[in-house]
């Protein structure tokens, strides 16, 4: 029971103490775990809500020095005590329920939404010793979880009885539906080269070289079906704010707003955190640094948890970064990118990265490494060039057709 | 693998009692003060016209149908990629033989003119 036990190992050191405590109680082994899960859970799910409320500031403070303004600074120092501020607020508020909306499903769709992305945090490991469950199916398990936001959106603005909530929630519907494929796709990707679902074994697969080095392509194609996913800009429909004024969630008011909004955030940042496990090396990836005597201290759990955060908030950073750099995409545009782009290059893609795995298996590790990267150039020099080709021929074709105008 | 699913779903199970807590709260001490105006359906400040339940674009159909049969796909592949380690390269080329005849289906599509937003 020392010191160096805890902070070599907490999650055990004190499962254990507690076992010890409990069994001297007299409880049973069942009952034992199921105790030890719950206390688990909670303090997995209270560190989650922080973070949540962390993240409010963190986007606002973000959003206002992209638009060259200061963001809020009032409440606080530097307005630390703003999102505190601001859910006190909305849980003061009036709960309005539009006359005809269906009750019983207008109240679950922001648990619902909340829900779908705090189980998502059951999977992700903060460091090889704290995680909440290591399933071997985990990267299935994030997809089934993700599916049941897009079913809380639906929800939202079918039971809002409010045309605009539904036209919003439809579009929203078709985009994350459209995205999901290549997402999937390329979610393959890191378990082909892992040879497994765990994301505890996709990241130590990565200690010797990140994923994103060998597969960049692959990662690329995941930022952008993840942004379309999360329903943030460009691929905003829902929140057109200068459109269908918050879409499918233009009815709700008070704390349901509230859930909706901070799950969003919540989304983006989780998804980050995949990102950084999937292609970044999660909480590890030096490679090969820890191996060393010197840097022994790599393998540490909480320099790994506060490693694995630090990766999950630059790519959160990365995709707040994209939000507030570019136009919103016109929802003909979006699907078109998707079908007709997308999904036919990570099917490319993944199907190189399955050939040059089996063919590149025997090289030493700088010439797989060296192989899949080339490989992931050479198919985007291909499609950039199909592309401009393509667009020459729509650029002639308009040229003839204003010299035809013209005369 | 029994405790792991024990896990998720004690998980599943506080996952919907953290939401539900302050809305329970904010239920408590919240005013209210229903008045017809009030709980109106919004459209930008005016009075609603027709049927709020509006009718269904079919184009929704068909990418939620293309939608399907490429997340069928996806669900096959998922053993596929998890194999290709231990078996020879010959499973390899049957996987994107299965990709291969999909992908026919979506040029297809596309060549039908079914991806269009019309």
């Amino acid at each position: 029971m020392t010191l160096a036990g805890f902070l070599n190992d907490p999650i055990n050191f004190v499962a254990q103490w507690l076992t010890g405590l409990l069994t001297g109680w007299g409880f049973s082994n069942g009952l034992i775990t199921v105790i030890l899960y719950f206390i688990g859970i909670l303090v997995l799910v209270v560190f989650v809500m922080l973070l949540d409320i962390g993240l409010v500031w963190v986007e606002r403070k973000v959003v206002a020095r992209f638009q060259d303004r200061l963001g809020p600074n009032r409440i606080g120092p530097f307005g630390l005590i703003q999102p505190i501020a601001d859910i006190i607020k909305l849980v003061i508020k009036e709960d309005i329920t539009p006359a005809g909306a269906d009750k019983v499903v207008f109240n679950i769709a922001p648990v619902l939404a909340a829900m779908s992305v705090i189980s998502l945090w059951a999977i992700l490991p903060l460091s090889s010793k704290i995680f909440g469950v290591d399933l071997n199916v985990a990267v299935l398990y994030l997809v089934a979880a993700g599916a049941l936001g897009t079913l809380s959106i639906i929800m939202g603005g079918w039971a809002s009885n409010n045309k605009y909530a539904l036209l919003g929630a439809f579009r929203m519907v078709a985009n994350m539906v459209s995205y999901e494929i290549p997402m999937v796709v390329t979610l393959l990707i890191p378990v082909i080269l892992a040879d497994t679902m765990s994301v505890q074994g996709i990241t130590q697969a990565q200690s010797g070289m990140w994923f994103a080095i060998l597969s960049p392509l692959a990662f690329v194609i995941f930022f952008i079906s993840a942004i379309a996913e999360l329903g943030r800009s460009p691929f905003d429909l829902v929140e057109a704010e200068s459109e269908l004024t918050a879409g499918f969630n233009v009815e709700y008011s008070g704390m349901k707003f509230g859930w909706f909004y901070a799950s969003e955030l919540l989304h983006a940042f989780t998804f980050g955190g995949f990102m950084a496990v999937l292609f970044f090396g999660g909480y590890g990836g030096f490679f090969g640094l820890e191996k060393l005597s010197a840097f022994h201290w790599l393998t540490n759990p909480f320099i790994q948890a506060a490693v694995f955060i630090a990766k999950a908030m630059f790519g959160y950073w990365a995709i707040m970064w994209v939000k507030y750099s570019m136009p919103r995409i016109r929802i003909d545009h979006m699907l078109a990118f998707n079908w007709k782009f997308l999904v036919p290059l990570s099917l490319v893609v993944l199907v190189n990265t399955a050939i040059l795995n089996k063919l590149l298996a025997g090289l030493p590790a700088w010439g797989y490494t060296l192989g899949m990267f080339l490989s992931n150039v050479i198919i985007g020099v291909v499609t950039i060039e199909i592309l401009r080709a393509y667009g020459r021929r729509q650029h002639k074709s308009e040229q003839t057709l204003a010299q035809a105008m013209r005369n | 693998m029994q405790n792991e699913w024990l896990y998720i779903g004690l998980f599943l199970v506080v996952g919907i009692i953290v939401p539900v807590v302050p809305l329970a709260f904010a239920a408590l001490i919240s005013p209210k003060k229903p008045n017809p105006i009030k709980q109106a359906t919004y459209e930008c400040g005016i009075e609603t016209v027709g049927d709020s339940w509006v009718q269904f674009k079919a184009q929704y159909y068909v990418f939620a149908l293309v939608f399907l049969v490429f997340d069928v796909e996806t669900v096959f592949l998922f053993p596929w990629a998890l194999s290709l380690k231990q078996l020879p390269l010959f499973v390899v080329l049957e996987g994107i033989l299965f990709i291969g005849i999909l992908v026919a289906g979506l040029v297809y599509t596309w060549r039908k003119g079914m991806l269009e937003w019309v």
